[in-house]
């Protein structure tokens, strides 16, 4: 009897926790029942599904979702999304309930760019057109619309290059299963091949970072600074948290603001390091920038138009041969010179930004 | 080491004869029964030393350098604090499966207090920041774990199913406290309990906690043997005692010694002469920086939980409850208030080990700690915890979580990449646990 009482309490206390929450966010990125009745209202419009492979990540709920919101909105369309938590699986199931909840168009950040096919081939078979969003589904009747990774990691490299023509390199690159370490990589080598293959740059340690995860990534640094003696000139790190992770390893050895470093992303804390002088770039994506060429695509293509005919098109060749109709946008690589750019974008407060950095070192900086 | 050796003791008297004592030839076994060593326990330190050894000349002569050593010792602090407490639920037949992820909400929590709660009222770098932070760590991580053992214990849903809801929620709360932003950095004398440039007590306090560490052994050794007599229950041999103490002292400071050897780095040396005025040295100024902060707080944690484990009532308790639930049950023991204590203090572990692991960081990332359970649950086990319960550690976990992160930062040394590096920890820990249970086989036959 007693136990029945406390599981009451525990869920009693449970649906109040989960209340509190829905009272913060107004967004309803998970299919609640909720969200299919308004959709269900609207039915006679016309609506876009987006399906997250993870909501759980910074960017898309500060970043992407609302400026595909805004640009849906601008146009009258419905906007209706699903979350697959990471899960390859799920996501099949979340695209066919998009489906059935009646999207005109689909936007899929896709969990695997492999996986998510036959969902994919199964929308466009029924004259739904797909956006393949931020990362690559191969096939070719899909509308591709990312950042360019491949020229991220060039400027990574480029960034670094710039400041440490000679010497040696150590490159931290991302999560194995993730195709994009293997793009910003080849980016990067695009831009020191050169320079290696001629022994000026030497590679003297290399290493994928699972999961991305920031401690990981300061643990392989230490033990290439171990190994090199110190040795090491320059650090071509494939994001803001794995930069984060080997600038604290610098910092221990007196080495943070001599060896510059790379990264990308334009995390606070990051910029914050670019604006102390212990990061040297942070490549900047802007996914609003993203977002909203996703929905300005979306509305497009719901209103008939055909994916040759859309505004900025180019034609992407995929590592597989496809021949793709794409957006390609441009990042920024963000240095101490053009901190300005994120600040006149209020992506970051000047705050944050400057926060411990010595008054006058950096322009934004008061 | 103490519960294992009790065990071997108990399986020896119940024989009837005194096979160590009586045996004409000495054999290598029964001196070392004499010795009252765990064999289990000397196994692991010699499977670790081989692992180093190999490292060593596989590196290329990196491995075993003061300064490698120093990294390893760090880097195995954070995991080595949470196998401390997962002996503790191991051995109580549970299991905690959200130490990854509790340890992300945590540090997430502390790092939103010292970089954007506290300074609103006491302003940046405030001297109380790091101990209110922590403090409210560990006393939310009390409260968290205590949730989940309260939900085992009393709501009586296995404590597989329980923390593996706290993997998946308290990950998602990590999210929402700062939607997934990164919180850095850290408050600076908070940042002291990572280790770092700074957090290092110096060579001469090296020294000292060597030596404090060497006569608190000794002492610990006749305090037992008085004890012992005063009971009448057989003594080591005198020179059992003594070759004990010696090795003890000779290991504790032969690793002082070794960290001192690591001397700080060339550039931030330079920095250090000219802010005090020193003149800089023809062969470049030595200063020996000691012991890593959180090593220390992991000897220290190791300490304690070895301490509550096997002279404290609840300690004693969870390894009744771990041999027998039915039977501690019945003698009175309240199990289901011991197992949620056990979950309490692994919460509190956990916070401890979130606040290095930021402090070491220097930020807080929701994706903190991901797959870290299991390594601690790994470590628990290769240090020779029973998953079927009862039978644990925690030097020997202290000791498991050293022998994986060695493998991890020897692969690193020798440019073996991330996924050999899981398929080799892998295989290492079936392994250990195959050749461990083959042991304690042959020793109950």
């Amino acid at each position: 009897m007693l136990n029945r009482k406390w599981v009451a309490l525990i869920a009693v206390l449970v649906m109040l926790f989960a209340a509190c929450g829905d009272g913060d966010e107004d967004t309803t990125t998970t299919a609640a029942p909720a969200a299919t009745t308004t959709t269900a209202a609207a039915a006679d419009d016309l609506i876009v599904g987006v399906s997250w492979n993870n909501y759980n990540e910074e960017r898309w709920a500060k970043s992407d979702e609302p400026a595909i919101k805004a640009a849906l909105d601008a146009a009258g369309v419905a906007y209706i999304s699903s979350d697959a938590g990471s899960s390859a699986e799920q996501q099949l199931t979340d695209v066919e309930n998009l489906i059935t909840q009646g999207a005109n168009a689909l936007i899929i950040l896709a969990q695997d760019g492999t996986a998510i096919k036959p969902a994919v081939a199964n929308a466009i078979d029924q004259g739904i057109p797909v956006i393949a969003y931020d990362r690559l589904i191969e096939d070719p009747g899909a509308f591709y619309i990312t950042f360019d990774n491949v020229e991220v990691g060039r400027m990574q490299a480029r960034a670094v290059f710039e400041v440490m023509p000679e010497g040696n390199y150590v490159f931290i690159k991302g999560n194995q299963a993730d195709a994009n370490a293997d793009f910003l990589h080849d980016g990067q080598l695009e831009i020191l091949q050169e320079a290696i293959d001629a022994g000026d740059i030497v590679n003297v340690g290399e290493s994928y970072t699972d999961n991305w995860d920031p401690a990981v990534a300061q643990t392989n640094m230490e033990q290439f600074l171990t190994t090199n003696d110190n040795d090491v000139d320059a650090v071509v790190a494939s994001n803001d948290g794995t930069a984060g992770g080997v600038v604290a390893a610098l910092e221990a050895q007196g080495l943070a603001g001599i060896v510059p470093v790379s990264g990308q992303d334009g995390d606070a804390a990051a910029l914050n390091r670019v604006a102390l002088g212990t990061q040297t770039v942070s490549v900047w994506k802007d996914a609003r920038e993203l977002g909203r060429a996703a929905g300005e695509v979306a509305v497009a293509l719901v209103q008939g138009t055909a994916m040759a005919d859309v505004d900025g098109m180019v034609e992407f060749t995929t590592p597989e041969g496809n021949v793709m109709y794409s957006i390609l946008l441009a990042p920024i690589p963000i240095t101490k010179d053009n901190l300005d750019v994120v600040v006149d974008a209020e992506w970051i407060t000047v705050d944050a930004l400057c926060q411990g950095v010595e008054a006058g070192s950096v322009d934004v900086c008061p | 080491m103490a519960e294992a050796t009790t065990i071997e003791g108990d399986q020896v008297d119940e024989r009837g004869g005194q096979p160590g004592e009586k045996r004409p030839r000495h054999s290598i076994g029964s001196l070392l029964r004499s010795t009252e060593i765990d064999g289990r326990f000397l196994g692991m330190v010699v499977a670790l030393l081989v692992v180093w050894v190999g490292f060593h000349f596989m590196s290329g002569g990196t491995f075993l350098t003061a300064r490698n050593l120093w990294n390893l010792s760090v880097q195995t602090s954070a995991v080595a604090i949470m196998a401390t407490g997962m002996v503790m639920i191991i051995v109580s037949r549970n299991i905690d499966l959200s130490v990854g992820s509790m340890l992300a909400t945590l540090g997430m929590a502390m790092a939103l207090l010292q970089a954007e709660i506290i300074p609103k009222w006491l302003g940046f770098d405030h001297w109380a920041t790091w101990l209110i932070a922590l403090l409210a760590g560990i006393v939310l991580g009390a409260l968290l774990g205590g949730f989940q053992g309260f939900v085992v214990a009393y709501a009586g849903v296995p404590s597989f199913i329980v923390t593996l809801g706290g993997l998946l929620a308290w990950r998602g709360v990590a999210w929402w406290m700062a939607s997934g932003r990164t919180i850095a950095p850290m408050d600076s004398t908070f940042q002291l309990l990572g280790g770092g440039s700074r957090g290092r007590i110096g060579g001469t306090a090296s020294w000292l906690v060597g030596i404090v560490a060497c006569i608190g052994f000794v002492a610990a050794l006749i305090f037992g043997r008085r004890r012992r007599q005063k009971f009448g229950f057989r003594l080591r041999p005198r020179w059992a005692e003594i070759t004990i103490g010696t090795i003890g002292c000779a290991v504790v400071l032969g690793a002082v010694g070794v960290i001192n050897s690591y001397y700080m780095p060339e550039s931030l040396a330079r920095q250090y002469a000219t802010q005090h005025g020193i003149e800089w040295p023809e062969g470049g100024l030595r200063i020996s920086l000691g012991i890593a902060n959180p090593v220390l707080i992991a000897i220290g944690v190791a300490l304690v939980v070895t301490f509550i484990a096997t002279r404290l009532s609840f300690g004693r308790y969870i390894f009744a409850i771990g041999g027998n639930p039915e039977a501690a049950e019945l003698a009175g023991i309240k199990t289901r208030w011991t197992i949620v204590k056990s979950f309490a203090l692994m919460g509190m572990l956990v916070a401890v080990a979130a606040a290095v692991q930021i402090a070491r960081l220097n930020a807080a990332v929701s994706g903190l700690g991901q797959t870290t359970e299991l390594y601690v649950i790994a470590a628990a086990v290769i240090g020779g915890t029973s998953l079927t319960g009862g039978i644990g550690t925690v030097p020997g976990a202290v000791l498991g979580a050293l022998v994986m992160q060695s493998l991890q930062s020897g692969m690193v040394l020798m440019g073996v990449d991330a996924p050999l590096q899981d398929i080799v920890v892998g295989v290492v820990l079936v392994a250990a646990v195959a050749v461990d249970s083959l042991y304690l086989r042959r020793m109950q036959t």
